[in-house]
């Protein structure tokens, strides 16, 4: 019935192909060119991808948003009414990269990644990149998430970043920039794969005829690697992750994986410490514990050691973790690498620690500690973005080009009360892909970003494609999910078309 | 398995046996409303309150509500959030529970808990009650028993599935007694306290609703005949071997089910749960109602209820060890501030 209806309605009214009128704008556009034409690597999707009605396209849409709620697949909002879940915004539109351009951006995120280890090793032990006067020791001993605690602590296998989601964006010209390193508790690897999933429910025959490279194997990269770093004592290792509960908004995740690697998903509350060694509470009785994939901040880890108040952690884990009789990941003192001012440092790192030029360029950065930086960033508040050192998700930024005078004159004050805690950026005009929008053009132009997810075990995987974050709002520079943000699958081609 | 979760399993199949109950006690009853003609405002109190009282939660009750309106007791055994063990409330402790052991269940058993809790979330919930209370209710025991029948043939039967076993079927066993509790209550006519005899025409109404709250309408005839009589209503309940709610199965199975979970065989015990279990099991097979009519229909009925409190709290004490419900908000502002470097 339905079916027939549909045909005559096509019949009477002549259809416009999807994506016929889409214009790239004055962006660099991932799917096509100023022209308007598709991109080599687009164009066998985009043929198919035509052959669909509006009709047909929203129906699979509707599936797929309901396929979400469903199963679950949900995070929470903070500051919302209690308990609020919402569906992270999926856009059915992929984005793809050909084979020689992941090629280049793999060795650039193993070349970071590893810099970024050599780093936190030196800075927790022998400082020499302080020493040699590369980095001003003052930035290092001054971050909020430098655990002194843990200088000449040897980390099991010398790795502090174990898993690592970094961020890429495009500027006008899509040349790829790093934006940020998330160094602690890198989340939204389960979209990648749950994305994934529903897009080779939804599209199948597009899927195998575009040779498009698999991501299911994260879990198992990740679970090798834990088990890599396990005690060398423990024979038959045993696996936990460790999550804040389940009022915290990455839990599906934390969920999703614990049951993709198989292993237990524990509670501070479920963890107790005796002659340090750490063991679980189950019905059987306590049972040991070796490895723990944390999702819990370093503040909050052990109450004995670090935050006092904290009701998430483990008393005495961090003297176990001393002891050698348990290993987390990502090691405790990694936050340092997070901080915005040590991102202006990297470059300087890869150079130092590898002797090579950095493959993946940072965004320009000021500091406003540097004297010339902060007068420069003070006279161009209106054009720079401001961003808290330590801060993340969109979060204690300034936006200077659409921000109001009064939010300008605010970040002034804090800029020159305490200039360690920020940096500014130019604003970068973010590449966009056409999305799927409300309203007569059906599909528009929304700035996107990348964050590719890296597992550092007995060697560096970088799984390919990585999470494609879109500003669903017109306008919008500001991917997070809390802000308005959604997803798209993100394809890497086995060849560049 | 963790303590804490086996706790989960245990609460989330005890909450959802809960909320299939409650749509039983409440559906029969207004179904048996139609029945009655001249029913004035005492005596409509008179029919609802006792149903309030099966629940246990008088007191929130009359915290929420003046008067034991239908509206009223419908709408807190229904929708009333504020009232924890409402059928909402229910359904959505079970699908929190189930969030905190979505591990150990399977895709098809989560997808259908997390349709039921957005069905019941959502006002299209509320609409379909309203359009037809029946259908309604008939949509969660549907739900509740797919449920079931995903956790038999979905589940692996480890040892988690035996604590969401105990679970659901110390809920049965307590919401079968309250089902018969409520109708001991009412000296409506002489014989309903409990005592042999012939029940008048409203008790034999009564009665019957008794047997279909709990789907036992028509193994009951099959067994005793068209006639309702309590003493028959009762023993059927309490002491049938066979029937899937009768008391005596349920406890039966609980006992069985906490043996799964520590391998010790029936006849001996390894922890207090088990003890108290296997005598309550034994109980039920040798007790005869001319026993309990002797001592009191009531009185035996509340001591069954307490002694399945004990079995709970002693298996708690056996495998859980720490208690795990009722987070502080503190802990939960915690939980939320956790960087997670969230896309």
């Amino acid at each position: 019935m339905e079916c027939f209806k549909m045909s005559t309605k096509t019949k009477s009214q002549p259809t416009r192909r999807l994506l016929e009128s889409y214009s790239p704008g004055v962006f660099f556009d991932e799917m096509v060119d100023a022209q308007g034409r598709a991109r080599p690597h687009y164009q066998q999707f985009r043929e198919l991808f035509q052959t669909l009605t509006k009709k047909e396209f929203e129906n699979k849409r509707q599936a797929v948003d309901l396929a979400f709620l469903r199963q679950g697949i949900t995070f929470n909002v903070y500051g919302d009414s209690a308990g609020a879940e919402k569906i992270f915004p999926f856009d059915l539109l992929p984005r793809i990269i050909p084979a020689c351009e992941w090629e280049k951006l793999e060795r650039g995120l193993v070349q970071r990644i590893t810099a970024l280890n050599l780093f936190l090793h030196d800075i927790y032990h022998e400082q020499k990149i302080l020493k040699d006067g590369v980095i001003p020791p003052f930035y290092v001993l001054s971050g909020k998430h430098f655990r002194r605690e843990f200088v000449n602590f040897n980390v099991p296998r010398d790795i502090y970043i174990h898993i690592c989601g970094t961020d890429l964006i495009r500027d006008d010209k899509g040349n790829y920039l790093v934006l940020e390193d998330n160094g602690r508790c890198p989340s939204g690897v389960s979209y990648v794969l749950e994305n994934r999933r529903s897009m080779k429910r939804t599209f199948p025959v597009m899927f195998e005829r575009s040779g498009v490279r698999p991501v299911e194997h994260y879990p198992q990269d990740l679970l090798k690697m834990l088990h890599f770093i396990a005690p060398p004592a423990a024979a038959n290792p045993a696996v936990v992750l460790l999550t804040p509960g389940s009022s915290n908004s990455a839990y599906f995740e934390h969920t999703y994986l614990a049951r993709q690697m198989g292993i237990e998903i524990v509670e501070g509350r479920d963890l107790l410490v005796r002659d340090a060694r750490v063991f679980m509470r189950t019905t059987k009785g306590l049972q040991p514990v070796h490895v723990i994939y944390r999702r819990i901040d370093d503040d909050f880890l052990d109450p004995t050691v670090f935050r006092r108040d904290s009701l998430l952690g483990v008393p005495g884990i961090v003297q176990a973790y001393r002891a050698g009789n348990v290993s987390l990941a990502n090691s405790i003192g990694t936050g340092i690498a997070d901080d915005k001012v040590m991102y202006y440092f990297v470059p300087r790192m890869i150079k130092y620690y590898l002797d090579q030029e950095p493959l993946l360029p940072n965004v320009p950065t000021y500091l406003a500690s540097e004297e010339a930086d902060q007068k420069y960033i003070l006279e161009n508040l209106n054009k720079l973005v401001v961003k808290s050192a330590n801060e993340s998700g969109g979060y204690g930024m300034l936006m200077g080009p659409k921000a109001s005078q009064a939010e300008i004159e605010d970040f002034r004050k804090k800029i020159q009360a305490e200039p360690r805690n920020f940096i500014a950026q130019p604003m970068v005009s973010l590449s966009r892909h056409p999305t799927r929008v409300d309203g007569d053009h059906y599909f528009e132009g929304r700035h996107v970003d990348l964050r590719p997810y890296i597992v550092y075990g007995e060697k560096v995987v970088v799984a390919p494609g990585g999470l494609t974050r879109v500003a669903l709002r017109k306008g919008s520079l500001v991917v997070n999910s809390s802000q308005g943000g959604g997803s798209k699958d993100t394809w890497v081609l086995y060849g560049d078309q | 398995m963790l303590s804490r979760v086996a706790n989960s399993l245990y609460w989330m199949s005890r909450y959802i046996e809960r909320a299939e109950n409650i749509a039983r006690i409440v559906d029969v009853n207004l179904q048996l409303l139609l029945d009655f003609r001249n029913l004035n405002e005492e005596r409509l109190a008179r029919h609802w309150l006792p149903i309030v009282q099966t629940t246990g939660d008088e007191q929130q009750f009359f915290q929420l509500h003046k008067k034991a309106t239908g509206d009223a007791v419908t709408e807190f055994l229904v929708f009333e959030l504020e009232n924890p063990n409402s059928l909402v409330s229910s359904i959505c402790q079970a699908r929190e529970n189930a969030r905190m052991a979505r591990d150990q269940i399977t895709v098809e058993y989560w997808e259908e808990l997390n349709r039921l809790y957005w069905f019941v979330k959502t006002p299209q919930a509320r609409k379909a009650w309203e359009e037809s209370p029946s259908d309604f209710f008939q949509q969660i025991k549907n739900s509740s028993l797919q449920l079931l029948g995903l956790s038999y043939a979905t589940l692996i039967h480890n040892e988690g599935w035996f604590f969401a076993q105990v679970g659901k079927f110390i809920e049965r066993a307590d919401k079968t007694s309250r089902i018969l509790d409520v109708r001991c209550q009412v000296p409506e006519g002489a014989p309903a306290d409990g005592r042999e005899g012939d029940a008048n025409e409203a008790d034999a109404l009564e009665w019957s609703a008794i047997l279909r709250s709990c789907s036992a309408w028509d193994a009951y005839k099959s067994l005793y005949g068209a006639e309702v009589s309590p003493k028959l209503v009762a023993e059927f309940l309490l002491f049938n071997e066979d029937f899937p709610r009768s008391m005596r199965f349920c406890v039966s199975e609980m006992n069985r089910a906490l043996r799964r979970i520590s391998g010790v065989a029936e006849g001996r015990f390894c922890n207090g749960a088990e003890k108290l279990a296997g005598r309550l099991a034994a109980e039920l097979q040798f007790s005869t109602m001319d026993e309990i009519f002797a001592q009191g229909l009531h009185e035996y009925l509340d001591g069954l209820q307490g002694k399945l409190n004990d079995i709970g709290s002693a298996m708690f004490d056996a495998y859980i060890f720490q208690k795990f419900d009722h987070l502080g908000d503190e802990i939960m502002v915690q939980q939320e501030e956790q960087q997670q470097q969230c896309p």
